[in-house]
């Protein structure tokens, strides 16, 4: 692993680090342009995206993360799927779901569960209204807001509610033989969450979000 | 933009005696342990990325096999009780004619974690030994583990709802088999070590051989 021998002239010409950018992904520099909104820059060598600022970007997403919540709780509290057989009704809730691995061998299950569907999409939602909505209304950044911005990323890949919504598919065909299902209001408020969520992080770039935290942080 | 691309290479932030910060980007000279922009902790590469990622691979290969062995479902009709595995699983939804569903959690279960498992293994080998995929190849590959990985948890979220929704006392109840905890940490095991790689590795590997 020997670096690579640098242009010495290029090295010694380099701008001030604050005005350049390294790739996250890949770590080679390139010169960091304010770009106009819309556009998206990507790196020169792994075509990772750096930056994408987009209209009222921030504004967008604290709306979505706000959306996101309340459906939240709608899916939560709301009966999720509902089973028709041997002339009974078994409801069952988002709750419940969590609670089946609660019995046995299985009872730490029960909190991991808990904590994919439920407990780490709502930390990643109230940390990003927390972090983002003081900037959408062109506040100072709120105190912490770079540890809560920082969890919200670390966050990102072990929420999935997605992936939660092709299990509930994958369920619904396997029980449809066995009994006659119905499908609860939670089951669409969860659906529509999950929509808000990828809408969300579509319009996230978080070199953006740095960058815009950093202007703002009062020196 | 602008790049400082230095033909035939790309310049990089360590190359250029800087560190470049992988959550935000910021450029700064080295010393200080943490990004003045985001807080996050700095390092030029992650020295340690490779022993993480063999640790984290072994964890998830080893509660892998019992995944696989043990019950995942215990369906009990009428007074019959049945476990089924996995693969058990899969060929029952085959049977019940439902292929397109079967397919996905063939895949979820069974393609994807095994895929992870081979792709885990080939890119950390990549960083010390010579392979035949370029850089850009392998760091597709990379990101293809990265996104794919937290998929794999359907099938414990099916084993879930269905033990949550069939309780029908004596008519049919189902409950969730050891199977799934293993499954689980398995799948959680595999993204840590895929986000213990550090893909910065893989382009300062090669940089001694002609691409």
């Amino acid at each position: 692993m020997t670096p690579n021998v640098p242009d010495v002239t290029l090295a010694d010409s380099l701008p001030d680090p604050a005005k350049l950018i390294a790739c996250p992904q890949c770590d080679a520099l390139h010169l960091d342009a304010d770009l106009p909104i819309g556009s998206t820059s990507r790196c020169v060598r792994c075509h990772t995206v750096l930056e994408s600022p987009r209209q009222l970007a921030l504004t967008r997403i604290v709306m979505l993360a706000a959306a996101a919540l309340i459906l939240m709780i709608a899916a939560i509290f709301f009966p999720f799927l509902e089973l028709h057989a041997a002339g009974r009704i078994q409801r069952s809730s988002l709750l419940d779901t969590v609670m089946a691995f609660s019995t046995g061998m299985t009872a730490p299950l029960t909190l991991a569960m808990a904590a994919l569907i439920v407990i780490l999409p709502v930390t990643r939602f109230v940390s990003l209204i927390y972090v983002l909505a003081p900037m959408a209304f062109g506040w100072t950044p709120a105190r912490h807001a770079s540890r809560a911005f920082r969890i919200a990323e670390a966050l990102r890949p072990w929420a999935m509610a997605e992936v939660f919504i092709v299990g509930v598919a994958v369920a619904l065909v396997k029980v449809a033989g066995l009994a006659h299902l119905s499908i609860g209001p939670a089951f669409w408020a969860f659906v529509a969450l999950v929509i808000v969520t990828v809408l969300k992080d579509n319009f996230m770039c978080r070199v953006t979000v740095w960058k815009t935290l950093e202007q703002r942080r009062p020196s | 933009m602008e790049n400082t691309r230095t033909a035939p290479s790309v310049l990089t932030a360590r190359a250029a005696g800087l560190i470049g910060c992988t959550q935000c980007g910021r450029v700064q000279t080295p010393g200080a342990a943490r990004c003045i922009r985001c807080g996050s902790v700095l390092q030029s590469r992650d020295e340690a990325s490779l022993q993480k990622v063999w640790a984290w691979f072994f964890a998830g290969l080893v509660v892998y096999v019992p995944a696989n062995i043990y019950p995942m479902l215990r369906t009990s009709s009428l007074g019959k009780t049945t476990d089924s595995t996995i693969l058990g699983g899969v060929i029952d939804l085959i049977h019940h004619g439902s292929i397109g569903i079967a397919l996905i959690v063939f895949f979820a279960s069974i393609v994807i974690p095994v895929g992870k498992f081979i792709a885990i293994a080939y890119l950390a080998l990549s960083i010390r030994h010579r392979v035949k995929l370029s850089d850009h190849r392998r760091h597709i590959l990379y990101e293809i583990v990265e996104f794919v990985g937290r998929w794999s948890m359907i099938d414990v979220f099916v084993v879930a709802i269905l033990a949550a929704l069939v309780q029908l006392d004596f008519a049919a109840h189902i409950n969730p088999g050891i199977a799934a905890v293993s499954f689980a940490l398995s799948v959680a095991f595999t993204m840590m070590s895929a986000q213990s790689f550090d893909p910065r590795l893989i382009w300062d590997a090669n940089k001694g051989n002609p691409a």
